[in-house]
């Protein structure tokens, strides 16, 4: 592919500015004033990890900043990163009161934002490790879930390190969010907050089959939080060519600002309708693109994204090809992509679960002119690794099996979170269950049940017809009795 | 459109709003720039000896970020412009607008001659009343005037005889509420002759502490001294203090109320618990003269959705609906009513009556949705749930049909409880009515009981 320049530089570094910019002081007092502090509050029942919203808003509100940012990272050690990448419509801001007041939710993306920037730039504190227990937990990947099961273990005492195979800590964190909503520089500044605790990075280090054996030696738990892996192939022809790019491949270039040195088409089709998909083709856009479109083998109604996705995507003037399904790309005589060829599709009769495929029409065969194609079409599972591991079990997608409750896995030196085990989900998901692997790792360990902020619903009275919780199952352990087995709650402070 | 035109003790001004005697009236100009926004009258800030004040002088607290300065803390002093000065832009803006009410307030040295020298002075400019400052809480009542005043009893009739020796103008008395009991400084100047009282003036108070210095607001030059506090935070102190007055029957002169005023409604509140008109300060400091465009536009448009057909025809109607406590009915009793189709879910009349409440409201699973559901067998009928409601009309308090009748808690005890109460608490008031109408001052003067 002949990569083009459309746009200076300058151009570009303006179109990737904050899509949700940062507040003002000003603005914050503001938003933070018009919280009406709701008890057992619907926003932090909605966030995964169940940050005590209010709580830290009620702290931008009497100027406590650090407070606040305290009581976020308490709960979600990534609060930085989920303040910028988290669907909030969808989760806390979509539960908030004001919806329905007010029909306009308090923006707590921005507040949380402006509270761990506070906190971050300031270079306060936000963890403390605890006293050292002499014990050590290998974490296999540094992106959120492995990083939050990392902050949460040292504050427990734990000698932790971290492997990954970049060079900067993260994961997707840093490699895989848009560069409009994220840089790889909050993600970076965020987790250098475990390495002020005493949390040791080894990066740029691929955990062979050898390491993992010596990690097993070597430490008393480790943590999978391998996330996937490739981007699905295609499977058609031409997919090869040089035109052709994995979305998250692509991103990560475009993570490095270098600007003059991305690949972007004058016509990109970007394959997939997913949150990925999008983000890949408002950034083709960004950098200047003149068309980009989207091409789903699935009807509008059905499209992966979420609805804000969606929304910024149309007014970045992506175009959609619903209902075509891609089945080759065509190149010139030099391997360079002309066009996406793509047939029609229609949806059959729904199965006993309700699904519809969609099948391809004959004879509808169309072409997308364009000159590079982008592959959003999910990761595979890192099953060619975790399979190499005694007595993990697997699902039929090939996602690691855990106990939900404290993420233990079949092995019982071993436990997991993050997308190798939900198949791929938000950044804050994996955040809540590296929270979880902490505290079950911890009671493997140990045999002492702790539970931190947010580990589950804080229900604070009992209502008559309250759902029983799931308690953790406390795990055996050779040196204590199940009558010695207390739960400790652990406070801001680890 | 209702006739709003007021007279205050035969001052009368085309509406019944009035600026308070402080910095918005500080010289001829600025009143004149009132008027011509509608101000129906101005007391002219507070003539006397030239004085020296500090810097700086104001502070504040906010309600919200969004709700600046709903209180004002003020140490500025009366005048520092010369009494000449002020005088002579007194009679030109009397003769530029004969129809607006102006008034002079006064503060001299205790001092016959003084106030005697100082009242006619003002009558030669032609204004249309004075009003005597026995308020102010700060600087001057060091010196034995201001506060000083209003907080003797005796000053307070002595001083306003002496004005009234020498003056034929309408005076009024500006009393401070910096008092354990409103009554006898108001009583005091009725006594001494005042023809209207007005209060409130304004509350010793310091509004904060500035934590990276630990200098208490305001700072001038590393110290702070308390000073006069006012706005919409102290409008209901001087609600009950206006009420207290037009309930004493020895207080039966007309009053101008101050404290808070910020709309046309707080106007109103204040008309209805006896105030012949109103004082504004603190939303003109805010905002400027324009905010009585709409407290005139919005007067007027309460007068005629309510069938009055003059502002004079509202003083004083809420007055008969204050009482002493114990000539409330213990039968009375409300319950709290949640509308589950308005609500929000957002629990805070759960946890507020949880927590500094009754305990009379769990949250309980209605559908997939946890709901406030009101115990009415354990409610008290606090209002606080109410209160703390977001949403407008979402928590009513209904009354309960089945309760008895009417019982006081005279009544109660048979009148029992209260004599024994007040024989056995020799400073035991149960509000100012108790007070004897002369001499006042001692306890052993006070007697006790209910003159009501």
């Amino acid at each position: 592919m002949k990569s083009f320049i459309p746009l200076e530089a300058v151009q570009i570094e303006r179109n990737f500015c904050d899509v949700a910019p940062a507040f003002s002081r000003a603005q914050a007092k503001v938003e933070a004033d018009r919280c009406l502090y709701c008890y057992d509050a619907p926003c932090t029942r909605a966030c995964p990890t169940h940050i005590d919203v209010p709580a830290f808003i009620k702290k931008i509100s009497s100027d406590n900043v650090v407070g606040s940012a305290r009581v976020i990272f308490d709960a979600n050690p990534i609060g930085a990163t989920c303040a910028r990448v988290c669907p909030t419509s969808a989760l806390c801001e979509g539960a908030c009161v004001e919806n329905t007041l007010l029909h306009k939710p308090i923006d707590i993306g921005r507040l949380q934002r402006f509270a761990t920037d506070y906190a971050i730039d300031s270079r306060r504190p936000m963890f403390f490790s605890g006293e050292p227990n002499g014990k050590s937990v290998a974490i296999i990947g540094a992106g959120p879930a492995g990083y939050s099961c990392a902050v949460y273990l040292k504050r427990l005492g734990y000698a932790v390190t971290i492997y990954d195979r970049r060079e900067l800590a993260g994961g997707l964190d840093t490699y895989g969010m848009a560069e409009y909503k994220m840089t790889q520089k909050v993600s970076v500044e965020e987790t250098n907050l475990a390495r002020g605790i005493g949390v040791e990075f080894r990066l740029g280090t691929e955990v062979t089959p050898e390491l993992l054996v010596q990690l097993e030696l070597d430490n008393d738990a480790i943590f999978l939080a391998v996330g996937l892996g490739q981007t699905t192939k295609l499977g058609v022809e031409g997919e090869n060519a040089p035109g052709v790019f994995d979305a998250l491949q692509w991103i990560e270039q475009v993570k490095t600002r270098e600007w003059t040195g991305i690949p972007v088409g004058r016509t990109v089709a970007v394959i997939g309708a997913g949150n990925t998909a999008v983000d890949a083709a408002t950034q083709a856009k960004r950098l200047g693109a003149e068309r980009v479109v989207m091409v789903y083998r699935r009807g509008e109604a059905e499209m992966p994204a979420y609805d804000y996705e969606y929304e910024l995507a149309k007014s970045d003037a992506v175009e959609f090809r619903w209902k075509s399904a891609p089945v080759g790309i065509v190149t010139d005589a030099n391997g360079a992509v002309r066009s996406l060829k793509c047939v029609e599709t229609l949806p059959t009769v729904p199965d006993e679960k309700g699904r519809v495929a969609y099948g391809m029409v004959e004879g509808s065969e169309f072409e997308i002119p364009c000159d590079m194609v982008i592959k959003a079409l999910g990761q595979s599972k890192m099953t060619a690794f975790l399979s190499g591991i005694a007595g993990l079990q697997l699902d039929g997608s090939g996602r690691v099996k855990v106990d939900e409750g404290t993420m233990a896995t079949g092995n019982p030196k071993y436990f997991a979170g993050g997308d190798c085990v939900n198949g791929g989900r938000e950044a804050v998901d994996a955040a809540q269950m590296g929270k979880l692997g902490a505290m079950g790792i911890h009671q493997f360990i140990s045999g002492e049940i702790v539970e931190f902020a947010g580990a589950r619903l804080p229900f604070v009275e009992k209502l008559p017809h309250e759902i029983e919780l799931p308690v953790p199952t406390p795990i055996a352990h050779p040196e204590a009795s199940a009558a010695e087995l207390g739960v400790k709650s652990y406070a801001a402070q680890g | 459109m209702a006739d709003l035109t007021s007279n205050l003790a035969g001052i009368s001004s085309p509406n019944p709003f009035w600026l308070a005697s402080a910095p918005p009236t500080n010289m001829g100009s600025m009143i004149e720039r009132a008027f011509d926004a509608g101000w129906g009258g101005a007391v002219w800030k507070t003539i006397g000896e030239p004085i020296r004040n500090v810097c700086s002088r104001l502070s504040s607290i906010d309600g919200s970020s969004t709700q600046r300065m709903i209180g004002l803390n003020n140490i500025e002093l009366i005048s520092d412009r010369p009494t000449e000065v002020n005088l002579r832009e007194m009679a030109q803006c009397k003769r530029k607008y004969p129809k607006h009410a102006l008034i002079a307030s006064l503060m001299v040295e205790s001092n016959r001659e003084a106030w005697h020298d100082i009242v006619k002075r003002v009558e030669d400019t032609g204004a249309d009343g004075v009003e005597l400052n026995f308020g102010c809480p700060h600087g001057m009542s060091e010196r034995g005037m201001g506060s000083a005043m209003g907080q003797v009893p005796e000053y307070a009739e002595m001083v306003t005889g002496w004005v009234k020796e020498a003056c034929s103008l309408p005076v009024i008395v500006k009393l401070t509420p910096n008092v354990t009991s409103i009554i006898a400084p108001g009583r005091a100047a009725v006594r001494g002759g005042a023809d209207a009282l007005s209060l409130i003036n304004t509350i010793n108070s310091i509004t904060g502490v500035d934590l990276d210095t630990l200098i208490p607001n305001s700072n001038v030059n590393g110290k702070a001294a308390h000073g006069g506090y006012c706005g919409p935070a102290v409008k209901p102190i001087a609600l009950n203090m206006v009420s207290e007055l037009a309930r004493d029957e020895f207080t039966q002169v007309p009053i101008s109320g101050i404290g808070g005023i910020k709309d046309w409604r707080d106007a109103v509140e204040f008309l209805l618990l006896g105030s012949t008109n109103v004082q504004v300060c603190t939303q003109v400091m805010h905002y400027g003269y324009r905010i009585v465009e709409d407290m005139i536009d919005g007067l007027n448009n309460y007068l005629d959705e309510k069938g009055f057909a003059s502002v004079n025809d509202i003083v004083g109607l809420s007055v008969p609906r204050v009482t002493n406590w114990s000539d409330l009915d213990l039968n009375y009793h409300t319950v709290a009513s949640i509308n589950h189709d308005k609500c929000i879910q957002c629990n805070l009349c759960h946890i507020a009556c949880e927590d500094g409440a009754h305990q009379c409201i769990p949250l309980v699973q209605i559908g997939d949705k946890r709901f406030p559901v009101v115990d009415e067998t354990e409610c008290v009928g606090c209002n606080l749930c109410s209160l703390v409601c977001p949403v407008p009309d979402c928590i009513t308090m209904v009354s309960l049909e089945d309760r008895g009748a009417p019982m006081t808690w005279h009544e109660f005890t048979n009148g029992d409880a209260l004599v024994q109460a007040t024989t056995e608490d020799h400073g035991g008031i149960s509000n100012g009515h108790a007070i004897t109408s002369a001499p006042v001052g001692t306890p052993s003067e006070v007697v006790h009981g209910s003159a009501s």
